[in-house]
């Protein structure tokens, strides 16, 4: 059940430049799918939209979530001085996420790309340069792969890079992150006829399926639109068959 | 409590608050939030004769107290949009009105005609769309046309017909004039306003259809004023909307003489927002000793 509900800031700290990483107590934290994520509302009634963030990591407990956002925009710059202890309200989950359940037994790469890591556990990620965030952190869960544009830090290039170099193979790749990294992923994913999970992303407003803002164009035609649009807020990440949408 | 039930064309509805058509889908979406019972209509999301892809992305864009829409009247056609949709909405107790957009005359005359068997209460005619080539706002600038398309439907429509006018014209009392004059049963007033957001860091349109139409807070003072002159200018019923936050602003719409209000752009921002202004107005009715929410529309004059 999707609900609008008040979370409590339990830390916002910056973990690189323009990077933060913020965790909301929320009972929202005990349903959590990977890949699924929150609208947060800014709290000036000039921005009123709820901004669509990517939930990072549930506690232990799951009485909280992690979101690791970078700052864009007004929105994002207002939640990067929110103080512990502050209400925000937010809207979820939302999305689909991944699922999980196809993943046992299977070997998976976790392929991310700039403010689309934090969604991801590990394992390929892809920087602009050394100004790297999360590695530490994504490392104890499993090898971490790193590729940055400049070449500071691991692989130069990008995640499909660093994918082809480590000479790795794997069954089914989940990836989040900026549109050209993700339509090289659906490339290798069909020349090597891998399943593929891809988050997307794309200004919406409602973020529950109503307002038709946030479409990606499909190959087929949607079963919910029956246009060659899809809703990337409710329907793509839902694809259980190879995902069709071209980016 | 109060009697909160009005009626438009002889179509009784228990309360006056409504979903302004393309923010609240058919109600699929949203039934996760509120209640649809509880609601006085469901306004549906423009539905045409054939399946519209709609603009290409980014659609949507933050301005400052509201937000720019160029969707492009996206929709699956009225085949599916009977079967599903229709299906979906005819399950609960509340009024379906379904919005229909065309590219021509005949276009919407197709989507009226296969209406006209359906569970639908009402129809809302969209004349005013600004983010479509064809169609849609060609038909609501001129008294003429929409005097011409109004007169159209009317003549072959077995629903009650609702003209849903821009407010992108120089003076819109003479677009409700004209739509009262061809037949209408009632209008809708206001659709969003053409405006345009520039990227600066992108160094182009905020939108991809470069301009968008404007909805949300920041428009509702323009939206009571039109709505306070239509009501002056013509005799028959008016919903209103443009901009409604909550019950307050609910109210001033009904008070410059609006008989329905719909509640749009907000329920992206408060999913809860709709059945909460009907308990506010309930609320203020209340509070006010109003016996009959007749009493408060166009008490301003």
């Amino acid at each position: 059940m999707k609900k609008m509900t008040s979370a409590t800031v339990i830390r916002n700290e910056e973990i690189a430049c323009d990077i933060f990483s913020l965790w909301l107590e929320t009972d929202l934290a005990k349903g959590v799918i990977p890949g699924q994520f929150v609208g947060v509302y800014p709290n000036n009634a000039s921005t009123l939209l709820p901004r669509p963030i990517s939930i990072c990591e549930v506690d232990e407990k799951k009485t909280a979530i992690r979101l690791v956002y970078r700052i864009v925009g007004k929105g994002t710059n207002e939640m990067s001085h929110l103080k512990t202890g502050r209400a925000v309200r937010i809207l979820g989950l939302l999305g689909n996420g991944y699922d999980i359940t196809r993943a046992t037994d299977k070997k998976i790469a976790l392929m991310a790309g700039g403010i689309g890591i934090p969604p991801m556990l590990d394992i390929f990620l892809g920087y602009r340069d050394n100004d790297t965030f999360l590695i530490e952190e994504l490392e104890q869960y499993g090898k971490v792969h790193v590729a940055t544009e400049d070449g500071s830090v691991g692989t130069k290039g990008n995640v499909m890079d660093a994918l082809e170099g480590s000479g790795l193979s794997t069954d089914i790749i989940c990836a989040c992150g900026p549109m050209p990294m993700l339509r090289a992923i659906k490339k290798y994913s069909e020349e090597k006829g891998i399943d593929a999970y891809i988050s997307l992303e794309e200004r919406m407003a409602c973020g529950v399926g109503a307002c038709l803002g946030c479409v990606c164009k499909t190959v087929e035609k949607d079963s919910h639109s029956h246009v060659n649009n899809a809703r990337i807020c409710t329907d793509v990440q839902d694809s259980r068959e190879r995902f069709s949408f071209t980016c | 409590m109060a009697d909160t039930r009005i009626n438009i064309a002889g179509v009784d509805f228990k309360n006056p608050v409504m979903t302004a058509s393309g923010t609240f889908g058919s109600g699929m979406e949203y039934g996760e939030f509120v209640d649809l019972n509880k609601l006085g209509a469901v306004v549906t999301k423009g539905v045409a004769n054939i399946p519209w892809e709609g603009n290409s992305t980014p659609r949507v864009t933050e301005v400052y107290g509201g937000m720019l829409n160029a969707i492009g009247l996206q929709n699956p056609g009225i085949d599916v949009f009977i079967e599903r949709d229709l299906e979906f909405l005819k399950k609960y107790d509340t009024r379906i009105i379904v919005n229909v957009c065309g590219k021509s005359v005949e276009d919407y005359l197709e989507v009226v005609d296969r209406l006209g068997d359906t569970c639908a209460d009402m129809m809302e005619i969209n004349i005013s769309c600004p983010n479509v080539k064809e169609g849609a706002i060609a038909f609501g600038q001129k008294a003429e046309s929409v005097y011409d398309i109004t007169k159209k439907i009317k003549d072959r429509a077995k629903k009650p017909v609702i003209m849903k006018l821009s407010p992108n014209v120089t003076d819109i009392t003479e677009m409700a004039k004209a739509a009262e004059a061809a037949g209408a049963d009632a209008i809708s007033l206001i659709n969003t306003l053409t405006g345009m957001k520039i990227d600066i860091n992108r160094r182009t349109f905020a939108l991809a259809n470069k301009t968008g139409g404007m909805s949300g807070p920041a428009i509702k003072p323009i939206a009571v004023r039109m709505v306070y002159q239509c009501a002056q200018a013509v005799k028959i019923p008016i919903i209103g909307m443009g901009g409604i936050a909550g019950a307050e602003d609910a109210l001033e719409f009904l008070m410059a003489g609006a008989t329905a209000v719909a509640v749009g752009a907000m329920n992206f921002v408060n999913p809860y927002l709709t059945e909460e202004v009907v308990a506010g107005i309930e609320d203020y009715l209340y509070k006010e000793k109003i016996a009959d929410i007749h009493e408060i529309i166009g008490c301003v004059n």
